[in-house]
């Protein structure tokens, strides 16, 4: 290709009049081999979901059955539902480390709300509205604040959460919650073939998916979704193009607080309760959910498959280790090695995409 | 007006700039410099570091502000307008970053900030967005500039440095611009590239835009540019048609070595 380049010094005013050509004719070997390369790796995260499900359906007879499927659905919907925010939130390049703490702080609130109030419909606004409120607070500290990262806010709503909701608990979980709640968070539908009435299907599962095609909507339909990944992927560029950069940054971590109140109904409904430690580490796996799914940490990257992908990743693993009879501080010993190994995975992504920008550079007729 | 008198004289200029000064604190960065381009026309505009170009073009594009002088764009006074309003009125300036999001497709960046979407009674954010209008307005304008990308879906990180930059300028005049200040477009770029973006910079000009070309290479200049004005701390001190006659003089007029015309 030098030799090609170098032709081109002696003769510019060939170029002069022709079409300004982008590489539509490229050296055919290289640049396919890193077109696959590149969408090989694309698919990696996936690629990862079904491999651990094909080795634990051989290794477990009971791990495809409908009644674990169901199980591993209903384990996973929490996360699934955690995973969604987060990713609005990584795609803008930041981070929210409250969403566990808010968990616990909405699902309190609304169980408190039952328990005074009496009324489902107060209890369910109550959950969700703490969950917003929350985010919108993270969100105005982050933004109107001028702090640094939203680490920082959000590792301060950590904490500030979670004490709030111990103390309003005080210390205790608040038995009952809505029955339309707890048939949310634990109800089953679709019987199993010969096994009665009880369903395998978690309603759960469901809300999950109504979620996923909510954000689906949002992030490819509006013209909000478009600019969370121009903030993501510039957001200097964002202000020169006139984007409200701030106005989306808040938005991001006020939807990530709402879906953290949804996760908080999930959760009470499973347990019939609200308790002020519901929500405790489930921040790190919903930050790891959205990492092994493929979305970028460096920003603008990242779809909802990505967050579902690595939500289910992270429950598959959970499960098929319990179904194994292993340790079960294993499971976070495999978490954190899928966490490398995806990022990894992403890494070297990057480096092949340089590759692939200066193949078309030097590609081109 | 049946005859023209003097082709210079024949159509108006896009852009008229008139004994521009502007001091930093102690330090001159514009002293008086004035010149008109014209619609159609490749401005160069040379001179070392430090010379005021830089400073020239942000007070054009309303990023700062001149202490004295005026700017008129097509006949209106735009001395004082904001970036914004001076984007609005058909200016748009291609910075040496391109400011493009490299994780969207080329359609994405060209509307990113003025998405097509509907409906109009919504609020902006909440709109859903016309993909397909979109794409199709992009593929016209590429198809105008004679920009060819291998892949309009994919995004722009996945593009060399000469199709970027080729989206960056081409996003400039998807706007119906009257004039684009591009700041030393070839610079990061190869041969090859640099010979595609001088293309598009030919093609700008025979779609009647007015072009202010910052670059550092003679040949480039000497390729595209109707005109070059050379600057010299802040003082515009030599003008004339880049040839390769002309190439001594305008070398001696960017280092001082003689003592140019002034505009």
């Amino acid at each position: 290709m030098t030799e090609r380049g170098e032709a081109l010094v002696t003769a510019p005013d060939e170029a002069r009049g022709a079409a300004v050509d982008g590489g539509d004719r490229p050296r055919p070997g290289a640049y396919r081999g890193l077109t696959v390369a590149l969408a090989a790796l694309r698919a990696g995260p996936p690629a990862i979901l079904v491999l651990l499900v094909v080795v634990l359906s051989v290794a477990s007879d009971v791990f495809l059955s409908l009644e674990n499927v169901g199980n591993v659905l209903k384990q996973s919907a929490v996360i699934c539902v955690l995973a969604l925010g987060q990713l609005l939130v990584v795609v803008t390049r930041g981070i929210d480390l409250s969403v566990g703490s808010n968990l616990s702080l909405s699902a309190v609130v609304g169980a408190m709300v039952w328990r005074d109030q009496g009324s489902a419909t107060l209890a369910v606004a109550a959950a969700l509205a703490t969950g917003t409120v929350v985010g919108l607070i993270n969100g105005v500290l982050y933004v109107k604040g001028r702090l640094p990262h939203p680490f920082i806010p959000t590792l301060a709503m950590l904490t500030a959460a979670s004490g709030l909701a111990l103390y309003l608990s005080h210390s205790e979980t608040i038995q009952g919650a809505p029955p339309v709640v707890d048939e949310l968070g634990a109800g089953r539908i679709a019987s199993i073939p010969g096994g009665g009435d009880v369903g395998w299907f978690p309603t759960a599962a469901l809300v999950v998916l109504a979620v996923a095609l909510v954000v689906t909507l949002v992030t490819r339909g509006l013209v909000w979704g478009r600019w969370i990944y121009a903030v993501g992927g510039s957001p200097e560029a964002a202000v020169r193009n006139g984007i409200p950069v701030q106005s989306v940054l808040v938005s991001v971590y006020v939807a990530c607080g709402f879906l953290a109140g949804v996760a908080a109904l999930l959760t009470m409904g499973k347990g019939d309760a609200g308790s002020p430690t519901s929500g405790a580490l489930a921040e790190l796996d919903a930050i790891a959910a959205v990492i092994i799914g493929g979305a970028s940490f460096l920003g603008g990257r990242g779809s909802v498959l990505n967050a579902l992908t690595g939500a289910l990743v992270i429950a598959v693993l959970r499960n098929g280790l319990n179904l194994l009879g292993i340790d079960p501080n294993w499971q976070y010993i495999a978490t954190g090695v899928v966490i490398v190994v995806a990022v990894e995975l992403d890494v070297v992504r990057g480096h092949l995409e340089s590759r692939f920008r200066s193949l078309q550079a030097v590609s081109a007729p | 007006m049946t005859a023209p008198v003097e082709s210079s004289v024949a159509t108006r200029p896009v852009l008229e700039v008139r004994d521009a000064a502007k001091r930093f604190g102690a330090v001159v960065a514009l002293d008086g410099v004035t010149f008109d381009v014209g619609p159609g026309e490749v401005l160069a505009l040379l001179g070392d570091n430090g010379a005021g170009k830089s400073t020239l073009i942000k007070a054009i594009s309303g990023v700062h502000r001149l202490d004295s002088g005026s700017v008129t764009l097509d006949g209106l006074d735009i001395t004082s307008a904001t970036a914004m309003t001076v984007r609005s009125h058909g200016v748009e300036t291609v910075y040496q970053d391109l400011a493009l999001f490299d994780n969207l497709d080329p359609a994405a960046n060209f509307f990113a900030g003025r998405e097509l979407a509907g409906p109009a009674w919504l609020p902006r954010g909440l709109r859903f967005m016309s993909h397909r209008r979109m794409a199709e307005r992009t593929a016209e304008l590429l198809d105008r500039l004679q920009v060819r990308l291998p892949d309009l879906d994919a995004a722009v990180a996945l593009m060399s440095g000469g199709q970027r930059q080729a989206v960056a300028v081409a996003r400039a005049v998807a706007f119906s611009s009257r004039l684009v200040i591009l700041d030393e477009p070839t610079a990061a770029l190869g041969l090859r590239e640099s010979a595609r973006v001088l293309d598009l910079v030919r093609r700008l000009k025979d779609d009647g835009v007015a072009v202010i070309l910052i670059s550092h290479s003679m040949d480039h200049v000497m390729a595209v540019a109707d005109r070059a004005l050379v600057l010299r701390r802040g003082r515009a001190v030599g003008q004339t048609v880049p040839t390769a006659e002309n190439h001594g003089q305008l070398v001696a007029w960017i280092v001082g070595a003689a003592d140019g015309l002034t505009v």
